[in-house]
């Protein structure tokens, strides 16, 4: 029988560059598999008995953690959660250190989130367990990617697409901060799909048209005209201060979502949001609750199944390596 | 390079089908024993091969009992046991079992019966879904090479492959045919 290791030999998930259309096609298969799974009375598969995730995150996550932890354990993989506050970082380990004694405890797959950008790359080189970027500083965040392109591949036939190419999809607000936008955007692009970033220009990289192909719009309104596919970005509070914003109130009058503002984009357009949702800022209540045009609740839906999908493809391809 | 094989036709599409529709014309005529009413039974066949297999056998049923009884597939992938030595293998579909199957008598048909692996790996997957009142085995072929303790309630064609042999369910589109694959250097 053909193994999906013909179509899966990749160690790592370290991003969406560099993933070819068929790596990204294995991937999203194997999750529309596993998703009835999770719609079972006994939602647990045995395909990773005796296989150790581990989960190290350096920045506050609850969505995503928890997302890797149920799929591990969904798959019967054992999964330990570290987090930063009660590991030895803060006695002053370096992350090197931490991963090496990670390491010897022998894991099949981290999980790492990390603030600082392309850290990943690095720790790659060090270590023998499979690795997935749960989210990079401004970089990547491949698993958010994944998880909206199976939204967006499941609302294709609404949108009177047979597939990805051609769609048009904007990507709105905080675009300079965000790894969804660009991890996005980048698989986006692989399978043929045309992305625009809308966002205010203190807000949008400097080189966002050539690095990654977006045309880029710097009034809502354009940005949305004709688009299928609405991704509205968190406005990262966080990361913000004066120099970006002149306030949070302004940018929710000229860059939040309403309905007035939906309706300049195509009929069935669908509306996506990474969670977590600052509501009546980058999102208006009305628009992210209403069932015909919002898929938020079914990209966490899909999120866990991609995650299972990726420990599954990643604990297998090791046989190969 | 990828290996080049000879495919030896085994059964044509129409002895393939006639096949299924004995198998079909067997359990209507003789169920086995202790059977429950047909009203309880539900055929499952096990993606790729054994669900077009039962999709045939469940046809022909229906129409000699004059009703229909409730069809499922399995897709085994996640129940496999060689992740650790072939790696992941392509999912072939998602499992799609609409019934109850608590308590019913399940005819578990598959395409070609060889190490008993895969029918291994049906049942875990079965028993996650509730707990049928018996299980019974349907191949369409039966190749030998057992490596595990399972045995078919019901054979289409017994056969015993030389040795680098494999017999395999070809299905293009509508056609099935089965054939003896014989790997050449």
């Amino acid at each position: 029988m053909r193994s999906a290791g013909t179509l899966w030999t990749r160690k790592h998930l370290l991003g969406m560059e560099g993933l070819s259309r068929e790596e990204i096609g294995a991937l999203l298969d194997t999750a529309v598999s596993l998703r009835e799974v999770n719609r079972r009375d006994i939602k647990k598969v045995p395909t990773l008995r005796g296989k150790t995730v581990i989960n190290l995150f350096y920045e506050n996550s609850t969505r995503t953690r928890t997302s890797f932890e149920l799929a591990g354990k969904r798959m019967s993989a054992d999964v330990v959660n570290m987090s930063v506050a009660s590991s030895s970082v803060k006695k002053g380990e370096t992350l090197l250190d931490t991963l090496a004694n990670l390491q010897a405890m022998n894991p099949d797959v981290v999980v790492i989130r990390h603030p600082e950008s392309g850290v990943l790359e690095f720790l790659a080189r060090h270590l023998d367990a499979a690795l997935v970027n749960a989210g990079d500083g401004r970089h990547e965040h491949p698993t958010q990617a994944l998880l909206d392109l199976l939204t967006i591949q499941d609302q294709l036939p609404l949108l009177g697409q047979s597939r990805f190419a051609g769609l048009v999809v904007a990507i709105c607000g905080d675009v300079l901060h965000s790894r969804v936008a660009r991890s996005n955007a980048i698989g986006l692009q692989t399978l043929g799909a045309e992305v625009r970033f809308v966002g205010p220009a203190t807000l949008m990289p400097s080189q966002a048209a050539e690095a990654f192909g977006a045309t880029v719009y710097h009034r809502l309104e354009e940005g949305l005209a004709g688009a299928q596919v609405v991704m509205m970005l968190r406005l990262q509070n966080e990361r913000m201060n004066s120099s970006y914003l002149p306030s949070v109130r302004e940018y929710a009058e000229f860059w939040g979502l309403n309905r007035a503002r939906l309706r300049q984009a195509a009929p069935n357009a669908i509306v996506m949001h990474p969670g977590p949702i600052n509501r009546g800022v980058e999102i208006a209540s009305d628009v992210a609750d209403d069932p015909e045009r919002s898929v938020i609740l079914e990209q966490v839906a899909n999120g866990l199944a991609v995650r299972m999908a990726a420990l599954y493809l990643l604990c297998g391809a090791g046989v190969r390596r | 390079m990828s290996p080049t094989f000879h495919d030896e036709q085994l059964l044509s599409p129409a002895e393939t089908l006639a096949l299924i529709d004995a198998l079909a014309a067997r359990l209507h005529a003789s169920p086995p024993p202790r059977s429950l009413p047909w009203e309880e039974w539900v055929v499952i066949g096990i993606r790729r091969g054994g669900a077009r297999v039962a999709e045939r056998l469940w046809e022909r049923l229906c129409q000699r009992l004059g009703q229909k009884i409730p069809i499922g597939f399995l897709d085994i992938t996640f129940y496999r046991d060689d992740l650790d030595t072939i790696g992941p293998n392509p999912v072939v579909g998602a499992t799609d079992l609409q019934m109850e199957i608590d308590d019913r008598q399940v005819i578990l048909v598959d395409d070609v019966l060889y190490t008993g692996r895969t029918i291994r790996a049906a049942m875990n997957a079965l028993f996650d879904y509730g707990r049928p009142e018996s299980v019974d085995l349907l191949v369409l072929v039966d190749r030998g090479g057992r490596q595990l303790p399972i045995q078919p309630h019901h054979v289409g064609l017994v056969i015993q492959p030389a040795e680098g042999e494999f017999i395999k369910l070809l299905d293009s589109g509508e056609k099935m045919h089965v054939v003896r694959r014989r790997l050449q250097e």
